[in-house]
């Protein structure tokens, strides 16, 4: 696709209509949602008024091929590991017929955004919740890929973190298809490129460590050292920091081990220490129970006072009788 | 069957070739002989000048490539990107012609199936990606104007290594530099299946004014074929000792 039609794909204006060459259904564009390396994807109104995301691809066959992950992970049962695929198509604009394919409009907020208005304390459940889906993504034989922050939105009732972009989903055994520099274990120095289960648990804690720390950092002439340096020294990680080391190391085999070990950072800490706990909002809590127990130590002063008193004074009435 | 091995020339310039043949036709005949010819146009920021512009579309256009014009920032993704992207292309060729042959007719292309069975045609072209031998000479621009973006350049050659070193099939990697130090072209580094060699013998300074983007690819679709006929020279030898020792 050349340049000029890439720009034109890239701005259709509301309310388009885009007709199906072989399945004949209208969709009527409402807005764009976003801008990748390999396709726009727009916000669609079906005649029924139902709501759902179309994907026009740069290139017909990186549709094709990302429609075959689609279909595969539809395929699985009772398990949702990505958005419904709901129809694939070509549609011919202008001399050029342009591939296609729709999907489920997953309604949420971005994952940095939800994490910087809601708090960090959200880290440890986006963290279970997508570990669980890679490792019923993993036992299907796939690996996801291109996992980074862009991909993620949390869907509220019930709050749940999900993948809307499944375009770098590879066969495990083969070389990751899309990636992002800084999720990339191998643009660190942290293994290889080969799809395997470790490669989306490296890039999971890049997520986490993304959100947590609020930014990237850019790698320098040693990026292993320095990432590692980085984990274990930066306070705005610091409940994760051992659970992070062991996955970018990649000590974790699969997500359900790193899932275990996320879920049991809240037991490690309260057990360590209760002081290092309260570093974000709840602090005014703490004066408070102090308070509290202030005046406990008063009253109890003041009740062993009165009972001494009072048994002095049965005492002295003993004795003048 | 006997999968074959895809042949591509991967060109890293910022265009304004100013002397010897026109790379564009150089492409084509490189095209003719099998070898598909992929432009990366690596600009500083703001300064995309539409000349340069056509002149790394209409290489890849003639060559039967990929092209993508790229701040010197982004190139690293980009190298392995179009790769794949050239190495799916190249593909997806060979199995339109073959489509052609088996149905006998000139419009049963790919993008006149049904999505349903392009789908399933498509397994396949990613399937053979995953596992073909590849031969992939890369040409690097070494003019005045890509000084400050070699280093970069250095980067992504060997991001490129790691993206390709994690597919099943094999890898051959030859590096030519133009202009070189003497001549229009230099080889940098024979054919060798390890591309992250490069980081130690890969120069630091460049040779000076003209870039002579045509010559280079003449020369570098040479030593593609001169490469084949060598092994074949190899083979005969082979045979004749057989023959003699007997």
């Amino acid at each position: 696709m050349n340049n000029t039609l890439k720009n034109q794909v890239c701005n259709l204006s509301p309310g388009t209509e885009i007709q199906g060459k072989w399945h004949h259904v209208h969709y009527k564009i409402l807005e764009k949602l976003g801008v990748g390396a390999t396709g726009v994807v727009y916000l669609v109104q079906l005649v029924n008024g139902t709501l759902a995301a179309l994907k026009i691809s740069f290139s017909n066959m990186s549709v094709t091929a990302e429609v075959n992950v689609l279909k595969k992970l539809s395929q699985v049962k009772d398990k949702v590991l990505g958005p419904r695929l709901l129809d694939v198509d070509d549609w011919s604009y202008g001399s050029h017929a342009l591939s296609f394919y729709v999907m489920e409009y997953v309604k949420g907020q971005p994952l940095l955004s939800f994490i910087s208005t809601r708090g960090t304390e959200w880290l440890q459940v986006f963290a279970s919740q997508l570990l669980t889906d890679l490792e019923n993504l993993h036992e299907e034989g796939w690996v996801f890929g291109d996992l980074k922050p862009e991909n993620l939105v949390v869907t509220s009732n019930p709050v749940k973190v999900r993948w809307i972009d499944v375009g770098g989903t590879t066969l495990q055994g083969r070389s990751i298809k899309e990636f992002t520099d800084f999720y990339d274990r191998a643009h660190w120095g942290l293994g290889s490129r080969k799809a395997e289960p470790t490669y989306d648990l490296f890039a999971v804690s890049m997520v986490l460590i993304h959100a947590a720390y609020g930014k990237r950092i850019n790698k320098t002439d040693k990026p292993a050292e320095q990432l590692k340096q980085f984990i274990l020294t930066t306070k705005q990680l610091e409940p994760f920091g051992d659970v992070l080391y062991q996955a970018v190391t990649g000590k974790y085999k699969s997500a359900k081990e790193m899932k275990t070990e996320v879920l049991s950072v809240e037991k490690r800490r309260g057990a360590k220490s209760k002081g290092t706990k309260p570093q974000n909002v709840r602090q005014p809590s703490a004066p408070r129970v102090k308070v509290k127990k202030k005046r406990s130590h008063v009253l109890e002063t003041l009740l062993l006072c009165t009972s001494v008193m009072l048994i002095y004074i049965l005492y002295l009435f003993i004795q003048v009788l | 069957m006997k999968k074959g091995t895809l042949k591509q020339m991967l060109v890293i310039t910022d265009g304004g070739s100013n002397t010897g043949e026109d790379p564009v036709a150089m492409a084509a005949l490189a095209k003719e002989q099998g070898i598909s010819v992929n432009v990366i146009g690596v600009m500083e920021e703001d300064t995309i000048d539409e000349q340069s512009t056509n002149e790394i579309e209409g290489i890849a256009m003639s060559g039967g490539g990929v092209s993508q014009i790229v701040y010197v920032k982004q190139l690293s993704q980009t190298v392995q990107m179009v790769t794949r992207q050239a190495m799916t292309q190249t593909l997806q060729g060979v199995v339109n012609k073959e489509l052609q042959q088996i149905l006998g007719s000139s419009n049963s292309r790919l993008e006149e199936l049904s999505p349903e069975k392009r789908g399933e045609i498509m397994e396949v072209v990613d399937e053979l990606g995953e596992t073909v031998d590849l031969e992939i000479l890369i040409l690097v621009d070494m003019s005045g104007s890509m000084k400050n973006k070699l280093p970069t350049v250095k980067e992504s050659l060997l991001d490129l290594s790691l993206s390709l070193n994690a597919r099943m099939g094999h890898n051959q990697f030859s590096i030519f530099l133009f202009p070189g130090k003497k001549k229009d072209v230099e080889k940098l580094m024979d054919w060798n299946p390890r591309l992250e060699s490069l980081s130690t013998i890969f120069p630091k300074l460049t040779a000076g004014g003209i870039t002579p983007t045509g010559p280079a690819i003449k020369e570098a679709t040479h030593y593609f074929t001169k490469k084949r006929s060598l092994r074949g020279l190899l083979k005969n030898n082979e045979q004749y000792i057989e023959e003699s020792g007997m």
